[in-house]
Protein backbone atom coordinates (compact mmCIF):
# COMPACT_ATOMS: atom_id res chain seq x y z
CA UNK A 1 0.00 0.00 0.00
CA UNK A 2 1.46 3.32 -1.00
CA UNK A 3 0.76 6.50 0.89
CA UNK A 4 -0.06 9.65 -1.03
CA UNK A 5 2.75 12.19 -0.99
CA UNK A 6 2.93 14.87 1.66
CA UNK A 7 1.93 17.66 -0.68
CA UNK A 8 -1.13 15.73 -1.89
CA UNK A 9 -2.15 15.07 1.68
CA UNK A 10 -1.72 18.71 2.65
CA UNK A 11 -3.73 19.88 -0.34
CA UNK A 12 -6.49 17.35 0.41
CA UNK A 13 -6.63 18.46 4.03
CA UNK A 14 -6.86 22.12 3.06
CA UNK A 15 -9.50 21.42 0.41
CA UNK A 16 -11.59 19.39 2.83
CA UNK A 17 -11.61 22.07 5.53
CA UNK A 18 -12.33 24.85 3.08
CA UNK A 19 -15.20 22.86 1.53
CA UNK A 20 -16.66 22.21 4.98
CA UNK A 21 -16.39 25.89 5.84
CA UNK A 22 -17.98 26.87 2.52
CA UNK A 23 -20.95 24.61 3.20
CA UNK A 24 -21.60 26.58 6.39
CA UNK A 25 -21.11 30.03 4.92
CA UNK A 26 -23.26 31.61 7.63
CA UNK A 27 -20.65 30.76 10.25
CA UNK A 28 -17.99 32.68 8.33
CA UNK A 29 -20.13 35.81 8.41
CA UNK A 30 -20.65 35.73 12.18
CA UNK A 31 -17.24 37.03 13.35
CA UNK A 32 -17.42 39.77 10.70
CA UNK A 33 -20.85 40.88 11.93
CA UNK A 34 -19.62 40.73 15.51
CA UNK A 35 -16.63 42.95 14.72
CA UNK A 36 -18.88 45.45 12.89
CA UNK A 37 -21.30 45.69 15.80
CA UNK A 38 -18.57 46.07 18.43
CA UNK A 39 -16.88 48.82 16.41
CA UNK A 40 -20.23 50.55 15.95
CA UNK A 41 -20.76 50.61 19.73
CA UNK A 42 -17.62 52.64 20.45
CA UNK A 43 -18.81 55.96 18.95
CA UNK A 44 -22.10 55.53 20.79
CA UNK A 45 -20.29 54.95 24.07
CA UNK A 46 -17.58 57.60 23.70
CA UNK A 47 -19.29 60.28 21.64
CA UNK A 48 -18.72 61.09 17.97
CA UNK A 49 -15.71 63.43 18.35
CA UNK A 50 -13.26 62.85 15.51
CA UNK A 51 -10.07 63.45 17.50
CA UNK A 52 -10.98 60.99 20.26
CA UNK A 53 -12.09 58.28 17.83
CA UNK A 54 -8.96 58.78 15.73
CA UNK A 55 -6.76 58.32 18.78
CA UNK A 56 -8.33 55.02 19.76
CA UNK A 57 -9.14 53.68 16.25
CA UNK A 58 -6.06 51.47 15.79
CA UNK A 59 -6.35 49.83 19.19
CA UNK A 60 -10.11 49.33 18.92
CA UNK A 61 -9.84 47.64 15.52
CA UNK A 62 -7.07 45.33 16.77
CA UNK A 63 -8.86 44.33 19.96
CA UNK A 64 -12.14 43.86 18.09
CA UNK A 65 -10.48 41.57 15.55
CA UNK A 66 -8.81 39.66 18.39
CA UNK A 67 -12.13 39.14 20.19
CA UNK A 68 -13.89 38.13 16.98
CA UNK A 69 -11.17 35.55 16.35
CA UNK A 70 -11.47 34.30 19.91
CA UNK A 71 -15.18 33.79 19.30
CA UNK A 72 -14.50 31.57 16.31
CA UNK A 73 -11.51 29.78 17.83
CA UNK A 74 -13.62 27.40 19.87
CA UNK A 75 -14.96 25.79 16.70
CA UNK A 76 -11.53 25.04 15.24
CA UNK A 77 -11.45 21.35 16.12
CA UNK A 78 -14.85 20.79 17.75
CA UNK A 79 -16.70 19.26 14.78
CA UNK A 80 -13.71 17.05 13.97
CA UNK A 81 -13.64 15.80 17.54
CA UNK A 82 -17.36 15.08 17.50
CA UNK A 83 -17.29 12.96 14.34
CA UNK A 84 -13.98 11.32 15.24
CA UNK A 85 -12.04 12.50 12.19
CA UNK A 86 -9.45 14.14 14.42
CA UNK A 87 -8.57 10.76 15.90
CA UNK A 88 -8.18 9.40 12.38
CA UNK A 89 -5.80 12.25 11.70
CA UNK A 90 -3.75 11.38 14.78
CA UNK A 91 -3.44 7.80 13.49
CA UNK A 92 -2.66 8.83 9.89
CA UNK A 93 0.83 8.09 8.54
CA UNK A 94 1.40 11.75 7.64
CA UNK A 95 3.05 13.91 10.35
CA UNK A 96 0.31 15.24 12.60
CA UNK A 97 1.93 18.65 13.01
CA UNK A 98 1.83 19.27 9.26
CA UNK A 99 -1.82 18.23 8.99
CA UNK A 100 -2.72 20.47 11.93
CA UNK A 101 -0.79 23.28 10.30
CA UNK A 102 -3.05 22.90 7.27
CA UNK A 103 -6.13 22.97 9.49
CA UNK A 104 -4.87 26.14 11.15
CA UNK A 105 -4.25 27.68 7.74
CA UNK A 106 -7.78 26.81 6.66
CA UNK A 107 -9.16 28.27 9.86
CA UNK A 108 -7.17 31.47 9.35
CA UNK A 109 -8.40 31.75 5.76
CA UNK A 110 -12.03 31.38 6.80
CA UNK A 111 -12.13 33.54 9.95
CA UNK A 112 -9.22 36.00 9.99
CA UNK A 113 -9.07 36.85 6.30
CA UNK A 114 -12.67 38.18 6.14
CA UNK A 115 -11.89 40.26 9.23
CA UNK A 116 -8.79 41.71 7.57
CA UNK A 117 -10.86 42.50 4.48
CA UNK A 118 -13.36 44.56 6.46
CA UNK A 119 -10.69 46.10 8.73
CA UNK A 120 -10.35 49.22 6.49
CA UNK A 121 -14.09 49.71 6.86
CA UNK A 122 -13.87 49.39 10.64
CA UNK A 123 -10.95 51.82 10.67
CA UNK A 124 -12.86 54.28 8.48
CA UNK A 125 -15.85 54.13 10.84
CA UNK A 126 -13.53 55.46 13.54
CA UNK A 127 -11.90 58.05 11.23
CA UNK A 128 -8.46 56.47 11.16
CA UNK A 129 -6.38 58.49 8.64
CA UNK A 130 -6.11 56.75 5.27
CA UNK A 131 -2.32 56.84 5.31
CA UNK A 132 -2.22 54.62 8.40
CA UNK A 133 -4.53 51.93 7.02
CA UNK A 134 -1.78 50.06 5.11
CA UNK A 135 0.22 49.79 8.33
CA UNK A 136 -2.88 48.54 10.14
CA UNK A 137 -3.43 45.91 7.46
CA UNK A 138 0.21 44.84 7.61
CA UNK A 139 0.01 44.56 11.40
CA UNK A 140 -3.18 42.52 11.12
CA UNK A 141 -1.67 40.28 8.44
CA UNK A 142 1.16 39.40 10.83
CA UNK A 143 -0.76 39.40 14.12
CA UNK A 144 -3.82 37.33 13.13
CA UNK A 145 -1.88 34.22 12.00
CA UNK A 146 0.08 34.50 15.24
CA UNK A 147 -3.18 34.47 17.18
CA UNK A 148 -4.53 31.57 15.13
CA UNK A 149 -1.38 29.54 15.80
CA UNK A 150 -1.29 30.30 19.53
CA UNK A 151 -5.02 29.72 19.78
CA UNK A 152 -4.74 26.37 18.01
CA UNK A 153 -2.34 25.07 20.67
CA UNK A 154 -4.76 26.06 23.42
CA UNK A 155 -7.80 24.71 21.57
CA UNK A 156 -5.95 21.42 21.21
CA UNK A 157 -5.27 21.42 24.96
CA UNK A 158 -8.97 21.85 25.74
CA UNK A 159 -9.97 19.22 23.16
CA UNK A 160 -10.79 16.66 25.84
CA UNK A 161 -13.01 18.97 27.89
CA UNK A 162 -16.63 19.93 27.49
CA UNK A 163 -16.84 23.52 28.70
CA UNK A 164 -14.08 25.52 27.09
CA UNK A 165 -15.36 28.92 25.90
CA UNK A 166 -14.40 31.18 28.81
CA UNK A 167 -11.47 28.99 29.73
CA UNK A 168 -10.03 29.50 26.26
CA UNK A 169 -10.25 33.28 26.69
CA UNK A 170 -8.56 33.06 30.09
CA UNK A 171 -5.72 31.02 28.59
CA UNK A 172 -5.28 32.96 25.36
CA UNK A 173 -5.46 36.56 26.57
CA UNK A 174 -2.20 36.51 28.59
CA UNK A 175 -0.43 34.85 25.66
CA UNK A 176 -1.53 37.44 23.12
CA UNK A 177 -0.43 40.50 25.15
CA UNK A 178 2.85 40.86 23.20
CA UNK A 179 1.11 40.52 19.83
CA UNK A 180 -1.41 43.23 20.74
CA UNK A 181 1.30 45.53 22.06
CA UNK A 182 3.45 45.32 18.93
CA UNK A 183 0.56 45.50 16.45
CA UNK A 184 -1.04 48.47 18.20
CA UNK A 185 2.40 50.00 18.70
CA UNK A 186 3.07 49.91 14.96
CA UNK A 187 -0.26 51.59 14.19
CA UNK A 188 0.25 54.24 16.89
CA UNK A 189 3.76 54.97 15.65
CA UNK A 190 2.53 55.34 12.06
CA UNK A 191 -0.21 57.68 13.27
CA UNK A 192 2.33 59.90 15.01
CA UNK A 193 4.62 59.87 11.98
CA UNK A 194 7.28 57.81 13.75
CA UNK A 195 9.12 54.84 12.20
CA UNK A 196 6.89 51.78 12.55
CA UNK A 197 9.10 49.12 11.04
CA UNK A 198 10.61 47.84 14.31
CA UNK A 199 7.39 46.54 15.91
CA UNK A 200 6.34 45.05 12.57
CA UNK A 201 9.69 43.28 12.41
CA UNK A 202 9.18 41.92 15.93
CA UNK A 203 5.74 40.65 14.92
CA UNK A 204 7.24 39.02 11.85
CA UNK A 205 9.95 37.34 13.92
CA UNK A 206 7.33 36.04 16.37
CA UNK A 207 5.22 34.78 13.48
CA UNK A 208 8.15 32.88 11.92
CA UNK A 209 8.87 31.28 15.27
CA UNK A 210 5.20 30.41 15.79
CA UNK A 211 4.82 28.93 12.28
CA UNK A 212 7.63 26.50 13.06
CA UNK A 213 6.85 25.70 16.70
CA UNK A 214 3.09 26.07 17.11
CA UNK A 215 2.02 23.14 14.87
CA UNK A 216 4.46 20.88 16.75
CA UNK A 217 3.15 22.12 20.11
CA UNK A 218 -0.39 21.74 18.81
CA UNK A 219 0.26 18.12 17.87
CA UNK A 220 1.80 17.39 21.27
CA UNK A 221 -1.11 19.09 23.05
CA UNK A 222 -3.65 17.15 21.01
CA UNK A 223 -1.97 13.85 21.86
CA UNK A 224 -2.16 14.76 25.56
CA UNK A 225 -5.78 15.87 25.39
CA UNK A 226 -7.07 12.92 23.36
CA UNK A 227 -5.12 10.23 25.18
CA UNK A 228 -7.67 8.72 27.52
CA UNK B 1 15.10 5.59 33.89
CA UNK B 2 18.85 5.92 33.88
CA UNK B 3 20.97 4.58 36.70
CA UNK B 4 22.54 7.85 37.84
CA UNK B 5 19.43 8.68 39.80
CA UNK B 6 19.94 7.22 43.27
CA UNK B 7 17.57 4.54 44.48
CA UNK B 8 16.16 6.59 47.36
CA UNK B 9 14.93 9.18 44.87
CA UNK B 10 13.04 6.48 42.97
CA UNK B 11 11.50 5.33 46.22
CA UNK B 12 10.55 8.88 47.14
CA UNK B 13 8.66 9.13 43.89
CA UNK B 14 6.26 6.39 44.92
CA UNK B 15 3.06 7.78 46.46
CA UNK B 16 3.00 5.88 49.80
CA UNK B 17 6.64 6.68 50.55
CA UNK B 18 6.19 10.33 49.69
CA UNK B 19 3.00 10.46 51.73
CA UNK B 20 4.87 9.33 54.84
CA UNK B 21 7.91 11.50 54.06
CA UNK B 22 5.76 14.63 53.55
CA UNK B 23 3.74 13.82 56.65
CA UNK B 24 6.81 13.69 58.87
CA UNK B 25 8.41 16.81 57.39
CA UNK B 26 5.34 19.03 57.17
CA UNK B 27 4.97 19.98 60.89
CA UNK B 28 8.64 21.00 61.01
CA UNK B 29 8.27 23.18 57.91
CA UNK B 30 5.17 24.81 59.35
CA UNK B 31 6.88 25.41 62.70
CA UNK B 32 9.90 27.00 60.98
CA UNK B 33 7.57 29.13 58.85
CA UNK B 34 5.76 30.42 61.93
CA UNK B 35 9.03 31.01 63.80
CA UNK B 36 10.72 32.94 61.00
CA UNK B 37 7.46 34.75 60.26
CA UNK B 38 7.13 35.90 63.87
CA UNK B 39 10.78 37.04 63.95
CA UNK B 40 10.29 38.92 60.68
CA UNK B 41 7.11 40.60 61.88
CA UNK B 42 8.74 41.73 65.13
CA UNK B 43 11.87 42.92 63.36
CA UNK B 44 10.01 44.59 60.53
CA UNK B 45 7.14 46.23 62.36
CA UNK B 46 8.73 47.06 65.71
CA UNK B 47 12.54 47.07 65.56
CA UNK B 48 13.29 48.48 62.10
CA UNK B 49 13.38 52.29 62.01
CA UNK B 50 11.05 54.27 59.76
CA UNK B 51 12.41 55.07 56.30
CA UNK B 52 13.56 58.69 55.98
CA UNK B 53 11.74 59.08 52.65
CA UNK B 54 8.74 56.77 52.87
CA UNK B 55 8.05 56.92 56.59
CA UNK B 56 6.32 53.82 57.91
CA UNK B 57 4.63 52.95 54.62
CA UNK B 58 7.74 51.09 53.48
CA UNK B 59 6.95 48.37 56.04
CA UNK B 60 4.74 46.75 53.41
CA UNK B 61 8.02 45.66 51.77
CA UNK B 62 8.36 42.89 54.37
CA UNK B 63 5.41 41.03 52.88
CA UNK B 64 5.34 42.46 49.36
CA UNK B 65 8.83 41.50 48.22
CA UNK B 66 8.86 37.96 49.69
CA UNK B 67 5.43 37.31 48.10
CA UNK B 68 6.67 38.59 44.73
CA UNK B 69 9.70 36.31 44.93
CA UNK B 70 7.51 33.37 45.90
CA UNK B 71 5.12 34.02 43.01
CA UNK B 72 8.01 33.58 40.57
CA UNK B 73 9.79 30.85 42.51
CA UNK B 74 6.63 28.73 42.68
CA UNK B 75 6.06 29.19 38.95
CA UNK B 76 9.59 27.92 38.34
CA UNK B 77 8.96 24.90 40.60
CA UNK B 78 5.70 24.27 38.79
CA UNK B 79 7.47 24.50 35.43
CA UNK B 80 10.16 22.00 36.43
CA UNK B 81 7.58 19.62 37.90
CA UNK B 82 5.44 20.02 34.78
CA UNK B 83 8.42 19.16 32.58
CA UNK B 84 9.19 16.05 34.64
CA UNK B 85 5.50 15.10 34.56
CA UNK B 86 5.37 15.33 30.77
CA UNK B 87 8.68 13.60 30.06
CA UNK B 88 8.66 10.79 32.62
CA UNK B 89 4.93 10.68 33.38
CA UNK B 90 5.66 10.64 37.08
CA UNK B 91 2.43 10.82 39.06
CA UNK B 92 4.07 12.67 41.93
CA UNK B 93 5.44 15.38 39.61
CA UNK B 94 1.96 15.94 38.18
CA UNK B 95 0.53 16.34 41.67
CA UNK B 96 3.33 18.70 42.78
CA UNK B 97 2.86 20.87 39.67
CA UNK B 98 -0.90 21.08 40.03
CA UNK B 99 -0.91 21.69 43.77
CA UNK B 100 1.74 24.41 43.44
CA UNK B 101 -0.54 26.45 41.20
CA UNK B 102 -3.10 27.58 43.85
CA UNK B 103 -0.32 28.52 46.31
CA UNK B 104 1.46 30.48 43.58
CA UNK B 105 -1.78 32.21 42.62
CA UNK B 106 -2.32 33.14 46.29
CA UNK B 107 1.15 34.70 46.53
CA UNK B 108 0.68 36.52 43.20
CA UNK B 109 -2.62 37.91 44.45
CA UNK B 110 -0.97 39.08 47.69
CA UNK B 111 1.81 40.72 45.68
CA UNK B 112 -0.66 42.65 43.53
CA UNK B 113 -2.83 43.80 46.44
CA UNK B 114 0.03 44.80 48.76
CA UNK B 115 1.81 46.44 45.83
CA UNK B 116 -1.17 48.61 45.09
CA UNK B 117 -1.65 49.42 48.80
CA UNK B 118 1.99 50.51 48.82
CA UNK B 119 1.73 52.39 45.54
CA UNK B 120 -1.17 54.60 46.60
CA UNK B 121 0.70 56.62 49.28
CA UNK B 122 4.06 56.49 47.43
CA UNK B 123 3.18 57.25 43.81
CA UNK B 124 -0.34 58.56 44.36
CA UNK B 125 -1.93 55.81 42.29
CA UNK B 126 -3.19 52.29 42.95
CA UNK B 127 -1.92 50.93 39.67
CA UNK B 128 0.50 51.81 36.92
CA UNK B 129 1.17 49.93 33.71
CA UNK B 130 4.78 49.29 34.51
CA UNK B 131 6.53 46.20 33.11
CA UNK B 132 6.88 44.54 36.51
CA UNK B 133 3.29 45.13 37.52
CA UNK B 134 1.91 44.03 34.18
CA UNK B 135 4.06 40.89 34.18
CA UNK B 136 2.82 40.06 37.67
CA UNK B 137 -0.78 40.46 36.50
CA UNK B 138 -0.13 38.23 33.49
CA UNK B 139 1.45 35.72 35.88
CA UNK B 140 -1.78 35.66 37.89
CA UNK B 141 -3.78 34.96 34.72
CA UNK B 142 -1.35 32.19 33.77
CA UNK B 143 -1.81 30.58 37.19
CA UNK B 144 -5.59 30.87 36.86
CA UNK B 145 -5.44 29.38 33.36
CA UNK B 146 -3.45 26.39 34.63
CA UNK B 147 -5.89 25.86 37.53
CA UNK B 148 -8.90 26.26 35.23
CA UNK B 149 -7.59 23.84 32.61
CA UNK B 150 -6.73 21.26 35.28
CA UNK B 151 -10.26 21.32 36.66
CA UNK B 152 -11.92 21.29 33.21
CA UNK B 153 -10.93 17.67 32.63
CA UNK B 154 -12.88 14.83 34.18
CA UNK B 155 -9.82 12.60 34.32
CA UNK B 156 -7.46 14.18 36.86
CA UNK B 157 -4.22 12.82 35.42
CA UNK B 158 -5.11 13.87 31.88
CA UNK B 159 -6.03 17.32 33.18
CA UNK B 160 -2.72 17.49 35.03
CA UNK B 161 -0.76 16.69 31.86
CA UNK B 162 -2.67 19.25 29.76
CA UNK B 163 -2.24 21.93 32.44
CA UNK B 164 1.46 21.03 32.74
CA UNK B 165 1.82 21.70 29.02
CA UNK B 166 0.13 25.09 29.50
CA UNK B 167 2.47 25.89 32.39
CA UNK B 168 5.48 25.30 30.14
CA UNK B 169 4.02 27.54 27.43
CA UNK B 170 3.53 30.17 30.16
CA UNK B 171 7.19 30.00 31.17
CA UNK B 172 8.17 30.96 27.64
CA UNK B 173 5.55 33.71 27.66
CA UNK B 174 6.52 35.61 30.82
CA UNK B 175 9.87 37.02 29.57
CA UNK B 176 8.28 37.94 26.23
CA UNK B 177 5.52 39.85 28.02
CA UNK B 178 8.08 41.59 30.21
CA UNK B 179 10.14 42.61 27.19
CA UNK B 180 7.16 43.79 25.16
CA UNK B 181 5.72 45.87 28.03
CA UNK B 182 9.13 47.46 28.52
CA UNK B 183 9.17 48.36 24.83
CA UNK B 184 5.61 49.64 25.09
CA UNK B 185 6.56 51.86 28.05
CA UNK B 186 9.33 53.53 26.08
CA UNK B 187 6.77 54.27 23.37
CA UNK B 188 4.26 55.84 25.76
CA UNK B 189 6.66 57.85 27.85
CA UNK B 190 5.28 59.89 30.69
CA UNK B 191 3.28 57.12 32.24
CA UNK B 192 6.42 55.40 33.49
CA UNK B 193 7.33 55.66 37.11
CA UNK B 194 10.62 54.46 38.42
CA UNK B 195 9.24 51.78 40.69
CA UNK B 196 12.33 50.62 42.48
CA UNK B 197 15.08 53.20 42.64
CA UNK B 198 18.62 52.01 43.14
CA UNK B 199 18.96 52.29 46.87
CA UNK B 200 20.99 50.38 49.36
CA UNK B 201 18.88 48.84 52.04
CA UNK B 202 20.21 49.02 55.60
CA UNK B 203 20.84 45.92 57.66
CA UNK B 204 18.06 46.80 60.13
CA UNK B 205 15.58 46.49 57.29
CA UNK B 206 17.30 43.68 55.44
CA UNK B 207 17.28 40.97 58.10
CA UNK B 208 13.50 41.02 58.72
CA UNK B 209 13.07 40.87 54.95
CA UNK B 210 15.34 37.82 54.65
CA UNK B 211 13.61 36.20 57.60
CA UNK B 212 10.25 36.65 55.89
CA UNK B 213 11.69 35.21 52.67
CA UNK B 214 12.64 32.09 54.65
CA UNK B 215 9.22 32.02 56.31
CA UNK B 216 7.38 32.09 52.98
CA UNK B 217 9.63 29.34 51.59
CA UNK B 218 8.88 27.10 54.56
CA UNK B 219 5.21 27.99 54.37
CA UNK B 220 5.20 26.91 50.72
CA UNK B 221 6.77 23.57 51.63
CA UNK B 222 4.23 23.00 54.40
CA UNK B 223 1.24 23.99 52.30
CA UNK B 224 2.46 22.04 49.27
CA UNK B 225 3.01 18.87 51.33
CA UNK B 226 -0.45 19.08 52.86
CA UNK B 227 -2.03 19.54 49.45
CA UNK B 228 0.03 16.78 47.84
CA UNK B 229 -0.88 14.35 50.62
CA UNK B 230 -4.57 15.08 50.18
CA UNK B 231 -4.31 14.73 46.42
CA UNK B 232 -2.45 11.43 46.69
CA UNK B 233 -5.22 10.05 48.91
CA UNK B 234 -7.83 11.10 46.36
CA UNK B 235 -5.88 9.77 43.36
CA UNK B 236 -4.91 6.44 44.91
CA UNK B 237 -8.31 5.89 46.53
CA UNK B 238 -8.58 2.21 45.58
CA UNK B 239 -5.13 1.15 46.80
CA UNK B 240 -4.43 -0.71 50.01
CA UNK B 241 -2.16 1.85 51.68
CA UNK B 242 -4.86 4.50 51.33
CA UNK B 243 -7.49 2.18 52.81
CA UNK B 244 -5.29 1.54 55.80
CA UNK B 245 -4.90 5.28 56.37
CA UNK B 246 -8.64 5.86 56.01
CA UNK B 247 -9.42 3.10 58.51
CA UNK B 248 -6.76 4.13 61.04
CA UNK B 249 -7.94 7.76 60.96
CA UNK B 250 -11.56 6.75 61.50
CA UNK B 251 -10.59 4.88 64.66
CA UNK B 252 -8.99 7.97 66.17
CA UNK C 1 -0.10 59.14 72.72
CA UNK C 2 0.90 55.80 74.14
CA UNK C 3 3.52 53.61 72.52
CA UNK C 4 0.87 51.20 71.27
CA UNK C 5 -1.10 53.99 69.66
CA UNK C 6 1.99 55.29 67.86
CA UNK C 7 2.71 51.78 66.70
CA UNK C 8 -0.82 51.28 65.39
CA UNK C 9 -0.83 54.67 63.68
CA UNK C 10 2.19 53.66 61.55
CA UNK C 11 3.21 57.29 61.08
CA UNK C 12 -0.09 58.09 59.43
CA UNK C 13 0.11 55.17 56.97
CA UNK C 14 -2.04 52.78 59.03
CA UNK C 15 -4.75 52.70 56.34
CA UNK C 16 -2.25 51.17 53.92
CA UNK C 17 0.04 49.08 56.10
CA UNK C 18 -2.52 47.17 58.14
CA UNK C 19 -4.81 46.17 55.25
CA UNK C 20 -1.74 44.91 53.40
CA UNK C 21 -0.80 42.69 56.35
CA UNK C 22 -4.43 41.64 56.75
CA UNK C 23 -4.61 40.52 53.12
CA UNK C 24 -1.34 38.60 53.51
CA UNK C 25 -2.61 36.68 56.54
CA UNK C 26 -6.18 36.13 55.35
CA UNK C 27 -5.08 34.73 52.00
CA UNK C 28 -2.51 32.42 53.59
CA UNK C 29 -4.95 31.23 56.27
CA UNK C 30 -7.54 30.43 53.60
CA UNK C 31 -4.82 28.69 51.61
CA UNK C 32 -3.92 26.47 54.56
CA UNK C 33 -7.48 25.72 55.68
CA UNK C 34 -8.82 24.76 52.24
CA UNK C 35 -6.70 21.59 51.83
CA UNK C 36 -7.48 20.58 55.43
CA UNK C 37 -11.21 20.59 54.67
CA UNK C 38 -10.61 18.81 51.40
CA UNK C 39 -8.60 16.11 53.15
CA UNK C 40 -11.44 15.53 55.59
CA UNK C 41 -13.92 15.22 52.70
CA UNK C 42 -11.68 12.82 50.76
CA UNK C 43 -11.25 10.58 53.79
CA UNK C 44 -15.00 10.62 54.50
CA UNK C 45 -15.77 9.60 50.92
CA UNK C 46 -13.13 6.88 51.09
CA UNK C 47 -14.58 5.42 54.28
CA UNK C 48 -18.08 5.55 52.79
CA UNK C 49 -16.83 3.68 49.73
CA UNK C 50 -15.08 1.05 51.81
CA UNK C 51 -18.23 0.58 53.94
CA UNK C 52 -20.39 0.28 50.82
CA UNK C 53 -18.10 -2.30 49.26
CA UNK C 54 -17.91 -4.47 52.35
CA UNK C 55 -21.68 -4.32 52.89
CA UNK C 56 -22.27 -5.27 49.26
CA UNK C 57 -19.94 -8.24 49.62
CA UNK C 58 -21.83 -9.31 52.72
CA UNK C 59 -25.18 -8.96 50.94
CA UNK C 60 -24.01 -10.93 47.92
CA UNK C 61 -22.87 -13.73 50.21
CA UNK C 62 -26.19 -13.74 52.09
CA UNK C 63 -28.22 -13.58 48.87
CA UNK C 64 -26.40 -16.55 47.47
CA UNK C 65 -26.96 -18.52 50.62
CA UNK C 66 -30.65 -17.58 50.76
CA UNK C 67 -31.80 -17.80 47.14
CA UNK C 68 -29.80 -20.73 45.83
CA UNK C 69 -30.16 -23.46 48.40
CA UNK C 70 -29.92 -26.15 45.67
CA UNK C 71 -26.77 -24.93 43.91
CA UNK C 72 -25.15 -24.17 47.22
CA UNK C 73 -24.83 -27.45 49.09
CA UNK C 74 -25.93 -27.11 52.72
CA UNK C 75 -22.70 -28.62 53.87
CA UNK C 76 -20.77 -25.53 52.74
Amino acid sequence: MSHPGLLTACAAMLRRDLTLAWRRRGDIAMPVLYALIVTMLFPFALGPEDTLLQRIAGGVVLVTVLLAMLLALDAMFSSDIEDGSLEQLVLAPQPLALMLGMKILAHWLTTALPLIVIAPLLAAMLHLPGAVIPVLLLALLLATPLLSLLGAVLVALTAGTRRSGMLLALMLLPLCVPAVIFAAGAVAAAQQGLPWLAPIAWLGAALVLAVVLAPLACAAALRIALDA
Amino acid sequence: MSSWIPLWLHKLGSPPTFYRFAGSLRPWAMALALLFGAIALYGGLVLAPADYQQGDAYRIIFIHVPSAWMSMFIYAVMGVAAFIALVWRLKLAEVVAMESAPIGAAFTFITLVTGSLWGKPMWGTWWTWDARLTSELVLLFLYLGVIGLYHAFEDRRQGARAAAFLAIIGIINVPIVHFSVNWWNTLHQGSTINVFGQSKISWDMLWPLLSMVLATKFYYIASLFRRVRTDLLALEGGKDWVRKIAESESRQ
Amino acid sequence: MSALQTFLAMGGYAVYVWPAYAVFFIVLIVDSIAPRLRRRRVLRELRARIARQSSRQDRVRQDRAASNPITTPPSL
